[in-house]
């Protein structure tokens, strides 16, 4: 005989996670649940899982109510609301055990569906509906916005908020807002009366969000291109990319119309196909335009031949690579950070791409809009590398600013007069030393600085040839404008852990989010890090003297091959034995539990002092 | 060889166009194709189009894609910008430059390879997208630099230098141009210049997507007997349906007067096309005749040639995208960078 045990009991820490059909209209209601909680002051942790499908398939809202405000994924959940008979068994094998199981007790489910172990709240949702309403679209509609009702009474959520927030919703549609207010007040009451409510799992109102905003990748990326002044936005659909360009489309709308005539200062074309994007982009930059596209892993692929002539012809491109579970198609709607390695050399050849890191939607929107000056610096394509998790979830962020004394950095572009002046132009010529040549646009002098722009070989006046000496001089000057590079790319950021240790730890992108959680849990433990989180490559002098000063250096990524660690064995000539890797590719973003635990392990191998037992790391005295 | 230049000496009494340039300022470099080959009967059609058109030079942006035809755009308008791009997809790298820079004139060159074959994606949706440019395709059914491989284009049953016999049906570029939407659609032959020349200033003068197809013979691989893009083949069997004369707007119209059934057709810069018809039965305004005539004559082996469809309405993609007049690469920061106000703004919509 098993003894039950006590249903956890947690303010404002704890994971809920809601299982619902693709396409039942779910993801409103999902989302006015962990938006109530943030206007109490409480910081959430949202995701979204969800099937390569529009309807019917299993689709999952996973909200961590979490105070300390950590933006990754804790592992385990504590609350689940099983909308979904398809995935019910795996649901409810899924709750922590002391968790509870929300769940539609309309039809009668055997005891062998649910666990001693966890807290049953049956709620008749689809016979309340029934009762409710007629109209078919209307019950599974307000079958959601009533099963928010019922979760706002059982977490003490403040029914007002979700109220103000129905009502900034449907401003204007005053019915849809009152049979959503009353489908709310239904579920709610409903909960009230059949539970003892709040439970032991409950949300109290805080001050800790401040003056955070909630947005995902993809739209702060798609501002970050408005900012970068991109005029020409070339693309094609492909998840979980697609709401970067749709995002920028709607942002221009606003931001970017000619309020005389109300014409636009952009163009955006969604192309037949990614090579015809990355073409067009290269096309527009050739011709002066900031121009960029974004996509996902196979429009990466596709996109091959073309990154090599930008890098050989020098033609600035930027590309929003948003990372998914890969190769192939892959795993459409999942998160990997898999496509360093096949971004950072792109094409056939000696080449290699300068690629940036950003660990959540602001930096999105700083690196985003950073990329444009970048590429046109440089004249190289650039790449920012989102993943889904950072792309397609809503993050809390601290607020996005801009500095309004800066202006778009150019880069070395011959003017009219200075050619009228005098100038020598060759367009692969080196005049200053730092690998970067002088370029002109399209159009600007009769008679001097037109050139011819080709995939072949040509001399430092851009003129087509075969010599072998003049071939390597230009590659020679390739890999000065990428020593260039280098010193002109964001930093990384480097900390030192609570006390001295040998032991360092390296990550980027999205890993942050979990990471900074596990580093305060492996301390905790008495596990002390050094800590390097990446943000560019090519890599800065200081990412490979972090290495050499750590004995033992662990490098977390969310990707199978250590695509991380084989760059920085590759670029930093560093001993392979040195970086131990902390792995994770099934598709879910990384959580801290994992990151604790893996790291935890192979730390009782070497830090002296530090022992190990199931539940953790504590100090041998 | 490409890069020796020819010799910038300009005899004083070459004739200048009115904006003073001569005809030397629009040539390029030495050719490096094969002696005869059509292409450079056409590298010379163009320049004497944009000469005759007093266009500047350098206001020009000449695109290409990848093998024998793609190469010529280094032999004319030797000051404007070129851009050599690749295997069949100079179609996107001309539309993200007409995007960027709606002032200059988009000049697009490319082959049968290309275009019919690696490039037929990026052939059809160009045209169909209405770029403002000119798209010309020097047709010779074979594939030069690699020694003489049949193309898309090439005639089914035709018979290679070396004896292969290509049992694939062709792709006729015309066709398809019209299919797809183009406004401006002709074809063309290298060995007929008094045609060509017109053709592409029309082109030039036309608002949308313009696009000629040039039979252009291929001395080295594809001008034996039993081709059907031999200069002989082409020139016992063209059926030019109209000549054409283009008189640019300043000049006073009405000067020369037609012989038999003629047709005056204003273009979007007020230059003037007059089409004389040499077949009673084309109109060039419908296109569904265009494209059974066009069939009809192909089943007698008969090459149809000059302006097989003209839309005169047609607009083009800026207009469709509703882009501001200036172009997209001119535009400042102030212009482009919403501040940080707007942005605190946004702030707030996010809470």
């Amino acid at each position: 005989m098993t003894t039950a045990p006590k249903p956890l009991a947690r303010v404002n820490d704890f994971v809920v996670k809601f299982a619902n059909v693709n396409g039942s209209g779910s993801a409103s209601a999902n989302g006015l649940f962990a938006r109530s909680i943030l206007r109490m002051g409480v910081p959430v942790a949202a995701r979204n899982i969800f099937p390569s499908n529009i309807q019917g398939l299993p689709t999952w809202y996973e909200v961590r109510i979490v105070e300390a405000g950590w933006r990754g994924r804790r592992g385990g959940v504590d609350f689940m609301v099983a909308m979904n008979p398809q995935t019910w068994d795996k649901d409810v094998a899924e709750i922590d055990s002391g968790g509870y199981l929300f769940y539609d007790s309309t039809r009668p489910l055997p005891p062998s569906k649910f666990r001693e172990d966890v807290t049953v709240l049956g709620m008749p949702l689809t016979a309340i509906c029934n009762a409710q309403y007629s109209d078919v679209r209307q019950r599974q509609l307000f079958k959601n916005v009533i099963y928010l009702g019922a979760l706002s009474a059982l977490f003490g959520i403040d029914a007002a908020e979700i109220e103000r927030l129905l009502a900034e919703q449907y401003r204007g549609k005053e019915a849809l807002l009152d049979s959503n207010r009353k489908a709310l007040a239904l579920g709610r009451e409903h909960a009230l009366e059949a539970f003892d409510c709040p439970l032991g799992l409950r949300i109290e109102r805080r001050d800790r969000v401040g003056n955070r905003i909630f947005i995902d990748g993809n739209s702060a990326a798609a501002l970050g291109a408005v900012y970068g002044g991109a005029t020409v936005a070339a693309w094609y659909p492909i998840t979980p990319s697609s709401s970067l360009a749709e995002s920028f489309a709607s942002w221009c709308r606003k931001l970017r119309t000619d309020p005389a005539t109300g014409r636009r200062r952009h163009a955006i074309v969604q192309a037949e196909d990614e090579l015809s994007s990355i073409g067009m982009v290269i096309g527009a930059a050739w011709n002066g335009a900031r121009a960029f596209t974004a996509t996902s892993g196979p429009g990466i692929s596709l996109m091959q031949e073309f990154l090599g002539l930008a890098y050989f012809a020098e033609i600035p491109a930027v590309l929003f690579d948003v990372q998914r579970g890969s190769p192939s198609t892959g795993m459409p709607t999942r998160t990997q950070q898999a496509d360093l390695l096949t971004c950072a050399y792109a094409s056939h050849g000696d080449t290699r791409h300068v690629l940036l890191f950003p660990e959540d939607p602001r930096e999105c929107f700083e690196l985003g809009a950073l990329a444009f000056d970048l590429a046109d610096r440089l004249q190289t394509p650039v790449f920012v590398m989102l993943d889904l998790d950072i792309g397609m979830q809503d993050w809390l962020c601290e607020p996005l600013t801009w500095d309004d004394h800066h202006r778009m950095d150019r880069g070395k572009v011959m003017t009219a007069d200075e050619l009228d002046a005098g100038r020598d132009f060759g367009r692969y010529l080196d005049v200053d030393g730092d690998g970067i040549p002088w370029r002109t646009y399209p159009g600007t002098h009769p008679s001097k600085g037109s050139y011819f722009t080709r995939g072949t070989t040509k001399d430092r006046y851009a003129r087509y040839t075969e010599e072998g000496p003049a071939y390597v001089d230009n590659m020679q000057r390739l890999l000065r404008k990428f020593e260039t590079a280098r010193t002109l790319l964001p930093r990384p950021e480097i900390a030192d852990a609570a006390q001295p240790t040998p032991a360092g730890v390296i990550w980027f992108g999205s890993t942050g989010a979990a990471m900074s959680e596990s580093l305060a849990e492996l301390e905790r433990q008495g596990i002390h890090l050094d800590r390097m989180r990446i943000r560019a490559f090519p890599f800065h002098d200081s990412i490979a003297e972090f290495i050499a000063a750590h004995e033992h250096v662990f490098v977390v990524e969310q990707n199978r091959d250590a695509q991380l660690k084989m760059l920085l064995v590759n670029e930093c000539g560093i001993d392979p034995a040195r970086l131990t890797s902390v792995l994770h590719y099934d598709g879910t973003p990384i959580t801290e539990r994992l990151i604790t635990r893996e790291i935890a392990e192979r730390a009782r191998l070497f830090l002296p002092g530090i022992g190990y037992q199931r539940t953790g790391i504590r100090k041998v005295s | 060889m490409t890069y020796l230049a020819k010799p910038k000496l300009h005899h004083p009494g070459l004739p200048r166009n009115a904006l003073g340039y001569t005809r030397r300022d629009y040539e390029g470099a030495i050719s490096t194709l094969c002696a005869g080959c059509g292409h450079d009967s056409i590298s010379a059609a163009i320049i004497q189009a944009f000469f005759e058109l007093d266009i500047a030079p350098h206001r020009v942006a000449k695109l290409s894609g990848i093998g024998c035809s793609s190469k010529t755009p280094t032999y004319f308008l030797g000051s404007s910008h070129g851009f050599n791009s690749v295997h069949g997809r100079m179609p996107s790298v001309l539309t993200g430059a007409a995007l960027a820079n709606r002032d200059l004139i988009y000049l697009g060159v490319s082959g049968d390879g290309d275009s019919a074959s690696i490039g037929l994606g990026q052939f059809a949706h160009v045209l169909r997208r209405g770029v403002d440019m000119v798209y010309i395709v020097e047709n010779n059914g074979v594939y030069g630099l690699t020694k003489g491989q049949f193309s898309a284009t090439a005639d089914k049953g035709s018979r290679s230098k070396r004896g292969a016999v290509n049992n694939d049906e062709p792709i006729d570029l015309v066709l398809l141009a019209l299919a797809l939407g183009a406004t401006f659609v002709a074809r063309g032959f290298s060995g007929d210049k008094a045609q060509l020349v017109p053709l592409i200033k029309a082109a030039v003068a036309h608002r949308g997507a313009a696009f000629i197809d040039v039979i252009s013979p291929c001395v080295a691989f594809n001008n034996h007997p039993g081709s059907t893009k031999s200069y002989d083949y082409v020139r016992e069997h063209n059926e030019a349906v109209n000549r054409l004369d283009f008189m640019p707007e300043r000049e006073p119209i009405g000067v020369e007067y037609p012989e038999g059934g003629a047709r005056d057709v204003v273009l979007h810069d007020g230059g003037l096309l007059r089409l004389r018809k040499l077949d009673a039965d084309y109109d060039p305004s419908d296109k569904v005749r265009a494209m059974s005539f066009l069939e009809a004559h192909r089943a007698k082996g008969e090459v149809v040639t000059g302006l097989l469809y003209l839309h005169p309405d047609s607009d083009d993609m800026h207009a469709a995208l509703q882009t501001v007049d200036a172009p997209l690469n001119s535009l400042s920061d102030a212009e482009l960078v919403p501040g940080n106000a707007a942005l605190a703004a946004i702030n707030g919509s996010l809470r």
